[in-house]
């Protein structure tokens, strides 16, 4: 008799032929989004759960799970869904997918940084419009990337990643986190303490901090006004980390050239000041979005139920 | 007396600062676009000196109509398809192109244009144009991860390695195919393949960085299309005439190829608009060059090249008369 494994969301067809194959899987081929009573009930009889960040497993869901689940397991980085005290006093195990998505999203940061600085966002729609005119020496002239500055706020694993994409670039990078990083992490990154000796070294600013109270709005008037003039930002990491009021500002008075995005304060709504921006470039939170990746995300989860199960603790174990 | 200078398009307004500081210009921008207006233009300067670009065609007919006084022309870029080079020393006039200076610029455009087909970005950023109104699950608009993929590079001169060390950032495996093999210092690990067709089953990226004309017309065509891995990815930022467009588009459609990033097509700027339909292409209009940096450099390096010959020195790139 394989375990029976429940899986809240549909996931990629990989994922799911795995899970087929070794447990008796309870799939979601609909995709129809599951509430905690949905959650509760699908949950009868299972040994684990595969869930998703959309689904909420607060401290009452999980306190009513039935006493055979033994783990649960997040197809994400961040478990903020998941009431984590909860599970540990119902001997429940979590797991979560960590360091496989930081290359697929640092790859988004990367293009984000060429696209905004090579205005390609703006080529590509002059061509689909049919409003191209023929080459000329002066036409959607953006900056040059290669053998500028970079700064990276945040220096974790994604920082880390598009550092060694930039270098490759011949982009100088400087960094500015809570700690310097030990040096065989830090490579050729110079580290800054001071949030306004980093700003006036950053030709491109790319964000890839945590979000949540302590980085909210990092980027406001002050700091963009640090940044030199015709600066470029990217972020790939929490739109709350911009004051979208004043990115628009410096955007329309020049002092930023162009920004990139791929997520946004209080997405899925957008500040329409952005969608109408020439000199943005805009992606729907689709960082980790790689056949490769959701693949390594859904199989790395399955490894942590597969681990709990055997009587194992699971490599990626949250609590 | 300054030497008298032809400048045929319009360029950079650094470029032409310093033209007019050196020479005696007559800048014609977007007035003299035939044929017949440029060389009445060259004669009744008595040009010694035409600066021109990509868009300016030097057949054998036009270097033979040219006017005696005429002794370098300088193209601003590095492709030199546009220029029939032996009829130009067969002539006696010196031609040059711009090397180097676009090397950087244009490699980080085929990386812009690898990475936006691999992660979908014309689909991506049409979505938020449209106010991002769905939701996806996650098996949903999953592009293709650069990182670990194998990238082949055809032609490995400047551009092309160029791409390859960005490329080596992603963790790529190089190969490359090339007339020639490169000295190990230049190839920088990459594997030779002498034969284009043996190395296309291997490449699940394929970036392109040959020079245009005709030996290498049509060289990526419905077989080497039908040789590469079923998902493949296709960049060019060289020159449209290396493509079979009508195999491309098939190759895009029937989903065989993933997708492709095109800088350049085989009718610029009147292009098959039937790429500008397609939802896996990232489509830019031949701004490899394109940054402020760049094209000043490309203009001054062409400015160097016509104040050489003008001077009766030898020109910085002559394009013939080299070993």
């Amino acid at each position: 008799m394989k375990p029976v494994l429940l899986v809240t969301r549909r996931l990629p067809a990989a994922v799911e032929a795995r899970a087929t194959r070794d447990y008796d899987a309870r799939l979601n081929a609909a995709d129809a989004p599951r509430s905690p009573a949905d959650i509760l009930r699908l949950a009868e009889g299972v040994d684990a759960i595969l869930c998703c960040p959309a689904d909420r497993l607060d401290a009452a869901t999980i306190g009513q799970l039935p006493a055979r689940v033994r783990a649960i397991a997040t197809f994400s980085v961040g478990y903020e869904h998941i009431a984590l005290e909860a599970a540990r006093a119902r001997g429940i195990v979590v797991c979560n997918t960590p360091d496989v998505l930081s290359t697929a999203t640092a790859e988004i940061a990367m293009l984000l940084i060429l696209a905004a600085c090579r205005r390609g966002g703006e080529g590509e729609r002059m061509v689909r419009a049919g409003q191209w005119g023929g080459w000329t020496p002066t036409q959607l002239l953006g900056t040059q990337v290669s053998s500028r500055r970079l700064g990276i706020f945040g220096m974790g694993r994604i920082g880390r990643e598009l550092a060694r994409m930039a270098g490759a670039f011949g982009l100088a990078v400087h960094y500015h986190n809570r700690r310097p990083l030990p040096p065989e992490l830090a490579r050729d990154a110079r580290y800054h303490a001071d949030d306004a000796a980093f700003l006036a070294e950053c030709d491109i600013l790319a964000l890839t901090a945590p979000g949540g109270a302590e980085t909210r709005h990092w980027l406001d008037a002050r700091r963009l006004a640090l940044l030199a003039r015709g600066a470029v930002v990217v972020n790939v990491a929490r739109g709350s980390l911009i004051d979208d009021a004043a990115m628009l500002a410096a955007l329309h008075s020049g002092h930023i050239a162009a920004v990139g995005l791929d997520v946004y304060d209080g997405e899925p709504a957008v500040n329409p000041g952005y969608l109408a921006l020439e000199r943005a470039v805009l992606l729907p939170h689709l960082g980790s979005a790689t056949v490769e990746t959701r693949d390594a995300m859904g199989f790395l989860a399955l490894d942590g139920i597969d681990a709990v199960l055997a009587g194992r603790t699971p490599a990626n174990l949250v609590v | 007396m300054p030497s008298r200078l032809i400048i045929a398009r319009p360029v950079p307004p650094a470029v032409l600062d310093r033209a007019r500081q050196e020479f005696d210009v007559r800048f014609l921008g977007d007035d003299a676009t035939s044929p017949d207006a440029l060389l009445a233009q060259l004669a009744t300067h008595e040009a010694e000196a035409l600066l021109l670009t990509g868009a300016v065609r030097l057949d054998a007919a036009m270097i033979a109509s040219l006017p005696p006084s005429l002794r370098i022309a300088g193209s601003i870029g590095v492709g030199y398809d546009h220029i029939d080079v032996a009829a130009a020393e067969a002539h006696g006039l010196m031609v040059t192109n711009t090397p180097d200076v676009l090397t950087d610029c244009t490699a980080d455009m085929a990386m812009l244009l690898l990475l936006a087909a691999c992660r979908r970005g014309y689909e991506y950023e049409a979505i938020m144009r449209a106010g991002w109104r769905q939701k996806f699950g996650m098996p949903d608009k999953l592009g293709m991860r650069v990182s670990g993929q194998t990238l082949g590079i055809v032609g490995m001169g400047r551009i092309g390695r160029a791409m390859a060390q960005r490329a080596r950032g992603f963790g790529m495996r190089i190969l490359y195919h090339n007339r020639h093999r490169l000295p190990a210092d230049l190839e920088a690990g990459a594997e030779y393949f002498p034969t284009l067709h043996a190395m296309l089953p291997q490449c699940r990226c394929l970036s392109l960085h040959a020079p245009g004309g005709a030996a290498s017309e049509n060289l990526i065509d419905a077989a080497a299309l039908a040789l590469l891995p079923e998902g493949a990815v296709l960049v060019n930022v060289a020159r449209g005439t290396l493509v079979d467009e009508e195999a491309l588009l098939a190759a895009l459609t029937s989903g065989r190829l993933f997708a492709a990033g095109l800088d350049v097509f085989r009718n610029e700027p009147a292009f098959d608009r039937r790429f500008a339909a397609l939802p896996n292409v990232f489509l830019t209009p031949h701004m490899g060059s394109a940054t402020v940096e760049t094209r000043d450099a490309m203009g001054f390096r062409a400015l160097d090249n016509i104040a050489a010959v003008c001077a009766g020195r030898p020109a910085v790139d002559p394009l013939w008369g080299v070993a």
